[in-house]
């Protein structure tokens, strides 16, 4: 039988990508008949077993003291440990699109055999093989690849996906213990950036402005229309590359990839990559003065109108409905 | 110590969309009347490792490799007027868009050779992905070949206490990180590895360096084989995709009508969030 795995960091809990990988591994295992196993590296909160035991059929954690402590020699030598452990017939094992996974994954295939490929937002079976959909040429175009060797270890755009839906009943939960040699490249210091409020990420609700704001200044007016709708702050590239906010207010292909309910696009003409960065969000409004910016051919409503004349009145008008 | 560099070759991705055509024999970009140019992460990597010998105090010799046309020579001889030290270039013989894993196996015979003549390179940069395909799994495909540890999206290496420190970007924040040679690094870029402008003198410098030569049968590969035999994906299909969003623009005859839209909008979808 074939089966498919979702493997996930235990430090990262059940967040959000972990829930959209499973659902994908989900979808994916019942169309080719087999189990949904969760292989976790290293230890886990209580909360995030159970939550992985409800939509898995089996869940392997795979424990060493050193797992605390993400180190990429380790975390791959535990992953392909796991592999073994939760019975090795898989034919794919997904990942998130964290860092780690994404450094982990073309190195995990290698090790099992199998094909490798990134940034998937779509996956599905075809006989022996696994199709999986991206972009390509800077989202000027879409690729759909044939995975030839399984396992495929895919990372996908894991917000995108469904959460797995939980089971009737638990999934079996293993725990084995991973022999690890130490590692010859040694991470040992984090500089973890100041972060107000979630995660872009995890972000509901974005607010994000752009070149045609012209300054940092605006920025100080986008941020009453965020409180007002609960929202979390974002950037284009333009507005990051001129020092108006930080670098990881960025929202971009090759950096924060969002997917929240509604993304408010202000003063963005919408640059391939910053499209790319925001094409997971399920609404999306712009307000920009160009009636032919690019970002209109990618939202589902918004205003051509001057940032200055639209963004203070719609905050007050948001403030009174929220009222 | 010795370090190497990889190189890609790609059509300019800053063709713009609307010149952007697909070849659907070749299920492939075509050319049209793009340049070729080298792909803009492995030119981070050439100027990561410049950086890196600049700051060393002891001899540090860079070497910059390439599995491409012949045409890649341009993307060479650029690496050596930028001042890396000598370049070798594997040619393609025909497979016009081998796979991730081809590449990586292509790469480290090349690797082994060099270091045959040579001796061992400390540390191998490969840019995080490339600007046409954008797959980025050469880099951890090619150490798994090589058997050397590996840390992706490093923006510089700076010598160590014995060792070599690595600064890194995660979605969390940067990592530092200390590594033992030989390893590999993928390569991303920051406001501090943007690559140099060649000087004039060094440009004409670099058409007296060393640029070596090998086909995959110098490295006793099968061409036939690195096509196929060891390939592990291929593109099934590629189009471009339509802009297929209706765009609905708030309508009024004052701008109070039109904003007053835009919030019913906007607080529909909040409130559906709860």
């Amino acid at each position: 039988m074939a089966n498919v795995a979702v493997c996930v960091l235990g430090s990262l809990g059940y967040d959000r990508a972990a829930q959209g990988a499973a659902g994908a591994g989900r979808a994916l295992a019942e169309s080719v008949g087999g189990e949904l196993h969760a292989l976790v590296i290293g230890p886990a909160s209580d909360n995030a077993v159970a939550a992985l035991a409800a939509v898995a059929d089996r869940v392997v954690i795979g424990a060493n003291e050193a797992l605390g402590d993400y180190q990429p020699e380790q975390a791959l030598q535990a992953a392909q440990q796991l592999h073994a452990a939760g019975g090795g017939d898989y034919v794919a094992v997904l990942l998130s699109n964290d860092t780690y996974s994404q450094e982990i994954a073309p190195r995990l295939a290698h090790r099992l055999g199998g094909s490798s490929m990134a940034d998937a937002a779509a996956i599905r079976a075809d006989g022996d093989h696994l199709l999986a959909q991206r972009t390509a040429y800077g989202g000027k175009a879409i690729s759909i690849y044939r995975l030839k060797k399984q396992p495929a270890v895919v990372w996908l755009r894991a917000r995108g996906f469904e959460p797995a839906p939980e089971q009737g009943a638990p999934g079996d939960v293993t725990t084995v213990d991973l022999a690890l040699d130490p590692p010859r490249i040694r991470i040992t210091g984090r500089e973890v950036a100041a972060q107000e409020g979630v995660r872009l990420e995890d972000a509901p609700v974005i607010v994000s402005g752009g070149r045609g704001l012209g300054g940092p200044e605006p920025f100080q007016e986008l941020k009453k229309l965020a409180n007002a709708i609960g929202a979390e702050q974002g950037a284009s590239r333009a507005a990051c590359d001129a020092g108006w906010v930080p670098p990881n207010w960025q929202v971009g292909y090759l950096c924060h990839q969002v997917a929240p309910e509604l993304y408010i696009a202000i003063a963005i003409s919408g640059a391939s990559q910053h499209l790319l960065g925001m094409g997971d969000s399920k609404v999306v409004a712009a307000i920009n003065t160009d009636a032919d910016a690019p970002i209109f051919k990618h939202c589902s409503f918004g205003i051509v109108e001057d940032y200055k004349q639209v963004v203070p009145l719609l905050t007050e008008k948001l403030q009174s409905m929220a009222g | 110590m010795k370090l190497l560099v990889c190189l890609k070759q790609i059509l300019d991705p800053d063709v713009p969309a609307r010149d952007f055509q697909i070849d659907p024999a070749a299920k492939a970009a075509r050319r049209g009347g793009a340049n070729l140019v080298t792909n803009i992460f492995c030119e981070n990597a050439v100027e990561t490792a410049l950086q890196f010998r600049e700051a060393a105090t002891a001899e540090v010799k860079i070497t910059a490799l390439c599995y491409g046309e012949s045409s890649a020579e341009d993307c060479l001889r650029k690496a050596m007027a930028m001042t890396v030290d000598e370049a070798c270039l594997v040619e393609r013989d025909g497979n016009t868009n081998p796979d991730a894993a081809a590449v990586g196996r292509v790469l480290a015979a090349a690797i082994r050779r060099l270091e045959q003549d040579g001796g061992p390179f400390d540390a191998v940069l490969v840019g995080r992905e490339s600007g046409d395909w954008g797959v980025g799994q050469t880099g951890g495909l090619l150490a798994e070949e090589l058997g050397r540890p590996a840390l992706g999206f490093v923006e510089s290496l700076q010598p160590g206490n014995g060792g070599v420190t690595l600064r890194r970007q995660t979605d969390v924040g940067i990592e530092v990180a200390e590594a033992e040679p030989p390893f590999l690094v993928t390569i991303t870029n920051n406001e501090d590895n943007v690559p140099r402008i060649p000087k004039t003198r060094d440009v004409m410098m670099s058409y007296r360096k060393p640029l070596q030569k090998l086909s995959l049968a110098d490295l006793e590969l099968d061409s036939e084989e690195i096509r196929t035999g060891s390939s592990i994906f291929e593109v099934e299909e590629i189009f471009i995709p339509a802009d297929e969003v209706e765009c609905e623009l708030a309508e009024g005859d004052t701008l109070e009508e039109r904003v007053d839209q835009l919030a019913k909008r906007i607080h529909q979808v909040v409130a559906s969030i709860g």
